[in-house]
């Protein structure tokens, strides 16, 4: 209720200082970016001028009809600067918003650089070039750095899409750590190298203010169509005056049209609905995507969004959960199934990764072994003598010690060596299971007690639940997807007919990438991806719509040209969504507009030359009281439609994925239809509100 | 409309549909530069003339970028000018005179050499008692030929615009000018030459003949005539070539309404046939050189269904006929004695159906011949020749130039239709920018703009309103129908408009030069764009620039854009002349 009332004051300030920027965009300087509507606003000028002659009593017609004419096109300017004011309050909200209240990845900033120095926690994004940060065990490690001391196992699934962890350490070529990515055992003291990227958000905020907007290649196109038809109105409309002089004589009835009269036609006519809408359809695009979290480089991008045909979509976190999850015990011949169960649960009880816990529940659940408590209480309130031994980048294994009996699961080649150096052998068997799970694209994890190899945990990637739809969407939309994984081609096989991706690229190297970028745009395709890892950069900077995971290497960010700040790779799909929204919106508006001219003919030219040719006057087919109340009605329309398509001009014609044949169809329908027929209602009753005023 | 219409109609528009897939492909082999049939005759021909252009410095085997075709289109074109500017000018000492008509006034002469290098053949004279025969032969005829190939040439440089990818020419334009004359309209002018001859065209050399009068009759200032003089000259060789190449430009003044032009019933069929033949089967060649014939279809059947629904009206139009007559008791009805309608202005040899065909035909197409004078038409059935022409020639259009005029339409319609489904539009696989915009908004914007300017200039100078014969509206139509038809290089006439003077030879053959070369040059800068861009293949998402939907959305373009763009002066003019009737 509170936040309601809240949003209903920022609404309202929002609305204040929108009609205040409105009366601020009349400025010509601004008004003649937007050729249309500086065509409507000369108008304006010209017809109050005639306004002021005609209270000096030598208008050209009434002073009253004059008057009208000229406050709705002067009401018709600020409404259309009104929707643009809107689009971009809205948007400096949304991009102040975030960056007030935006969550930041917390950082142990170390006074001196040594593991017992002391501490203070700040923000990420406060971090500078050259601090000292000490990341433990679970820590999101704050920015890119180097590492000055220690060794971990770091996850960095969500940079480089590899979901094994990898072992960093100070010194040699291995001391790189990316921002985002989160150690999993040991610590390490990083130096940070380059500061977060929060002049992003200032960047955004550029792009929604219609001042610094650059304009897009689409909206120039349509800017110069638009152009165009406001050209051939013009003349349309000048030489009305001549054919009406010549009309006058040749039927020696009535007199020439007024330029009251031709300016209004003119600005019926030219696209001032689209002309008005244009600038605050494209702010408004922009704060969409802020409202996903999503950080716009260039309108263009979002632009090229919408005509992507092809995304590269990276194996983990995009289309599996960045974990493997346990999904079979597979016992040697010699082992009964729940003897490997039960001594699997036993390592995993103090395993809080989620490879353990999912061994556990798969254990409990599956195979009813009953017996260990609450991993969270065993840990701290274990069983006598029970001593558990957690992973670590250097072993490569855990597992358990009790009462003489010690479990250790792991890496095939790391069990291995360790049961070697238990003097004991691996029987054959274990490379065959091994080997047959990797194919099925499954990671086999081998579990021994006491030196003995008891059987293999099956481990597999976990297919997002959903996915398969938004595949099927996408390829309704026309998208192909292509699956990257660094997985060997029979594992990636496996998950992409899983996934239902259309192709794959497996054991993918940054220049395998790249080379697939480059032939798919080869064939005139425009390619999408989202990248975070600084190998990833040359790939982002060639994609066409690249968009970087917040949690990104630096080098990642700046080659992209979009930022997620959420960083999630699915954000993808919606992102091009919003780029279709875009030029859908354009070019719905512009059909709409265009149509609604046929009716302000039937309103106007019967009206502008009733009496020169009363025979005219079955064109007047709405049945229009008088010859002003036509004109004005067409003016007043012309002007409140603005009005009443604001919303959709800041919300987007909605998208479906129904491909680009129903979508014309039905879109010509509702706006090419909708636009002959809607004006023709709105002018009728305008006229008989009018008429009923004048009655009054 | 009457049965035999309705026959007559039909079989005209199978006929005219059967052919364009053989011709249509006949075309695009030649504009490929492949061997057909005709080769071994005609091949010879060629090497000749190419063989004349090297000596002459030009390399007809060298591939142009489109500013280099474009030069090359205006040199060739200033050239024609020159040339039947100059026989015009000096007809009077040169041979093929036997009339011995003098010269061609400075204005005429300009006018009309203008009109016939840009395919427009407005003509501002009397054929038979202004141009000698040389001047018609050699002046006139040739650039009949000259005129259409330049536009079919035109047309296939935007065609290979669109069709290569990743490159930066369009081809020669002296090898497509020579192969659309040597292999196209050379030998179809020869075979329609010889079957008009047949059916009683005159083709002679010979002077006019002077016949005494079986009944003496009094002229105007109320002298006796006893003696009749029968033009006569070279007619069925410019008659065929006039028809084929949508010139339009009649030996006589009455075009073929005359008998010596159009004496038969067969002689009408084929001639209409050849007003729509080629830029009916060019859709075909463009469809068949892009490799995607689903897309010329489209555009085919856009104007087909344009032209059958106009058609439609102007029958309908002069079929009902004239209310103020029927008010008067007169039967207007059709039936075995009469062809009934409004049959002012018609040969009575053809009847209704076949002038209402002719000048729906011949405007919808660039020609401007005909067999019937549109002034003479209900205010309806003129209007739609006249909104035919206002449309931009583009519902078949001249030959070459129709087809890259309606490409600009195509061009808009699939840039909106393209922002309504969400993606960077494109068409063919080629991206849809802000330069090919610019370039197609300039050739849908300047003929609009030079009709309405020109009108309106002429509605308000004397010069102008003098040379109206007839007062009212109708006065108006007369006007707005010669700016029309220049404008949109159609160049039919409405009569009633005393256009051999000053003023309207200038101010028409401005409106011809600036329609005809405002649009073919920005068509090439289109093509030399479109050609560096790489085809993107066509996928669910990509709008299909096919089926009936497109259909549909391109004619809705190119009517909203016509109706629009003179809704208020055809309502000063055919439309308010309609609601008077009434």
């Amino acid at each position: 209720m509170r936040k309601n009332r809240q949003q209903a004051r920022f609404e309202k300030g929002l609305l204040k200082r929108a009609l205040w920027d409105s009366l601020l965009l009349l400025d010509p300087r601004k008004m003649v970016r937007n050729p249309v509507m500086f065509v409507v606003e000369v108008s304006a000028v010209l017809t109050t001028g005639l306004w002021i002659q005609a209270l000096a009593g030598q208008g050209e017609a009434k002073s009253s009809f004059i008057g009208a004419v000229s406050i709705w096109l002067w009401f018709t300017l600020l409404f259309a600067n009104f929707s643009q004011a809107v689009a971009e309050g809205r948007g400096r909200a949304r991009a102040n918003a975030l960056r007030s209240t935006r969550q930041d990845t917390e950082a142990k900033k170390l006074r001196q650089p040594n593991r017992e120095s002391p501490y203070e926690t700040v923000p990420a994004s406060m971090l500078h070039k050259g601090d000292m940060v000490l990341v433990e065990a679970g820590d999101l490690i704050p920015g890119d750095g180097e590492i000055v001391e220690g060794v971990a196992s770091v996850d960095e699934s969500a940079v480089t899409g590899e979901s094994a962890p990898v072992i960093r350490e100070s010194g040699g070529d291995r001391n790189g750590v990316t921002g985002g990515t989160r150690v999993l055992s040991d610590w390490l003291i990083v130096r940070i190298v380059s500061g977060a990227g929060e002049g992003f958000l200032d960047q955004m905020i550029a792009l929604v203010e219609g001042a610094k907007r650059k304009k897009t290649p689409n909206e120039i196109a349509l800017n110069i169509l638009l152009a165009a038809f406001t050209i051939v109105f013009l003349v349309v409309c000048a030489t009305l005056l001549p054919f009406s002089i010549f009309s006058t004589q040749a039927s020696g009835a009535g007199s020439p049209v007024t330029i009251t009269v031709l300016v209004a036609l003119l600005v019926c006519l030219i696209p001032t609905t689209i002309g008005g809408l244009l600038p605050a359809i494209g702010i408004s695009g922009m704060e969409r995507l802020i409202r996903r979290n999503v950080i716009a480089m260039s309108g263009r991008a979002v632009e090229a969004a919408g005509d992507v045909d092809v995304l590269l979509l990276d194996k983990t976190g995009t289309m599996t959960l960045g974990n493997r999850r346990a999904v079979d015990f597979v016992p040697l011949s010699s082992v009964a199934l729940s003897e490997l169960a039960e001594t699997s649960l036993l390592a995993s009880l103090a395993d809080e990764t989620p490879e353990g816990r999912s061994i556990v529940s798969l254990a409990r659940e599956k195979y009813g072994i009953v017996g260990g408590e609450d991993q969270g209480q065993l840990k701290s309130h274990g069983p006598e003598g029970m001593r558990f031994i957690p992973f670590t980048a250097h072993s490569r294994m855990s597992g358990v010690d009790a009462g003489g009996v010690s479990i250790r699961k792991g890496a095939a080649d790391a069990i291995e060596s360790y049961v070697r150096a238990q003097g004991q052998s691996v029987p054959e068997e274990v490379h065959t299971v091994v080997e047959n799970i990797a194919r099925g694209g499954g990671t086999p994890l081998v579990v021994a007690r006491n030196g003995q190899v008891l059987g293999v945990i099956h481990l597999k990637d976990v297919v997002k639940t959903g996915i398969r739809e938004r595949f099927i969407q996408l390829r309704k939309m026309g998208i192909k997807t292509v699956m990257i994984t660094g997985d060997n081609p029979l594992t990636a096989a496996a998950i992409a007919a899983e996934a239902g991706v259309d192709d794959f690229l497996a054991q993918v190297t940054p220049e395998s990438k790249l080379r697939l970028i480059r032939e798919v745009q080869a064939e005139g395709r425009l390619v999408a991806m989202t990248g975070d890892g600084t190998n990833d950069a040359p790939a982002l900077a060639q994609a066409d719509v690249a968009v970087a995971m917040h949690t990104g290497t630096h080098p990642a960010r700046e080659a992209a040209n979009m930022i997620d700040l959420d960083s999630n790779p699915t954000k993808l799909i919606e992102i091009v969504e919003t780029g279709k929204q875009l030029l859908m919106t354009r070019g719905a508006l512009t059909t709409f507009s265009i149509a609604n001219d046929v009716s302000k003919y039937f309103a106007i030219v019967p009206a502008a030359f009733a009496a020169t040719y009363p025979a005219l006057g079955a064109l007047n087919i709405l049945r229009l009281s008088t010859p002003e109340n036509a004109i004005l009605s067409a003016v007043i329309f012309n002007a409140l439609i603005i009005v009443f398509l604001i919303p959709l001009a800041l919300r987007g014609v909605p998208y479906r994925p129904v491909g680009a044949a129903r979508l014309l169809r039905d879109n010509i329908l509702i706006y090419g239809l909708g636009g002959v027929v809607v004006p023709f209602i709105g002018i009728k009753l305008i006229d008989m509100l009018l008429s009923l005023l004048e009655r009054v | 409309m009457t049965t035999s219409g309705w026959i007559q109609i039909t079989i005209y528009m199978v006929v005219l549909l059967l052919l364009v897939r053989p011709l249509g492909s006949y075309m695009a082999r030649v504009y490929e530069g492949e061997r057909s049939f005709v080769t071994p005759l005609l091949g010879p021909l060629e090497r000749f003339l190419y063989r004349l252009g090297r000596s002459f410095g030009l390399r007809p085997d060298a591939e142009m970028e489109w500013g280099s075709y474009a030069i090359a289109v205006l040199l060739f074109n200033f050239l024609g000018f020159v040339f039947v500017f100059g026989v015009e000018r000096l007809q009077q000492f040169l041979p093929g005179n036997p009339q011995h008509l003098t010269n061609v006034s400075p204005d005429l002469a300009f006018n009309t050499a203008v009109s016939f290098i840009s395919n427009t053949n407005w003509q501002s004279y009397a054929g038979e008692s202004t141009m000698s025969y040389l001047t018609q032969m050699l002046a006139l005829t040739s650039q009949n030929f000259l005129s259409a190939a330049t536009g079919m040439a035109v047309l296939a440089a935007v065609i290979r615009g669109f069709a290569r990818q990743s490159a930066s020419t369009l081809g020669n334009f002296w090898a497509d000018v020579l192969r659309s004359v040597v292999y196209i309209l050379l030998p179809l002018s020869v075979v329609f030459a010889i079957l008009l001859v047949s059916q009683g065209v005159v083709q002679t050399l010979s002077a006019p003949h002077t016949v005494q009068l079986v009944q003496p009759t009094v002229d105007a200032s109320g002298q006796t005539v006893t003696q009749q003089t029968i033009a006569v000259g070279p007619v069925a060789s410019q008659e065929a070539i006039k028809m084929l190449g949508t010139n339009g430009g009649g030996f006589f003044n009455v075009n073929s309404a005359h008998p010596f032009e159009n004496p038969t019933p067969l002689t009408n069929f084929l001639e209409l046939l050849a007003i729509l033949l080629i830029p009916a089967a060019l859709c075909y060649t463009f469809g068949s050189m892009v490799k995607d014939t689903r897309k010329g279809w489209a555009i085919l059947a856009a104007m087909v269904a344009m032209f059958v629904i106009l058609l439609g009206v102007t029958v309908w139009a002069e079929q009902t006929g004239n209310p103020s007559m029927a008010a008067l008791g007169v039967d207007t009805a059709p039936g075995d004695l009469q062809a009934g309608g409004n049959m002012e202005g018609k040969e009575v040899r053809f009847g209704i159906t076949n002038s209402a065909l002719w000048a729906t035909a011949t405007t919808a197409a660039s020609s401007g011949s005909v067999n019937s004078m549109h002034d003479s038409f209900m205010p309806l059935g003129g209007m739609v020749p006249m909104w035919l022409m206002q449309l931009g020639e583009v519902v078949f259009g001249g030959a070459g130039s129709g087809l890259y005029g309606m490409l600009a339409f195509v061009i808009i319609a699939v840039f909106v239709a393209g922002l309504i489904v969400g993606r960077t539009p494109e068409y063919l696989g080629k991206k849809i920018e802000a330069y090919e915009m610019k370039m197609a908004s300039i050739m849908v914007l300047v003929p609009v703009v030079v009709v309405l300017i020109g009108a309106a200039i002429a509605v308000v100078i004397p010069a102008g309103v003098r040379a109206v014969s007839n007062p009212g509206a109708h006065g108006f139509s007369e006007i707005l129908y010669a700016f029309s038809s220049a404008g949109n290089n159609n160049g039919s006439a409405f009569a009633g408009l005393g256009s051999n003077n000053f003023f309207y030879n200038l101010a028409l053959g401005l409106a011809m030069l600036f329609g005809r070369y405002w649009s073919a040059i920005p068509a090439l800068a289109i093509a030399g764009s479109l050609v560096r861009k790489k085809k993107a293949p066509e996928g669910a998402g990509t709008l299909p620039a096919q089926g009936p939907l497109f259909v549909i959305w391109l004619i809705s373009v190119v009517v909203i854009v016509g109706a629009l763009s003179f809704f208020p002066a055809l309502a000063l003019g055919p439309i308010v002349e309609h609601l008077q009737l009434r």
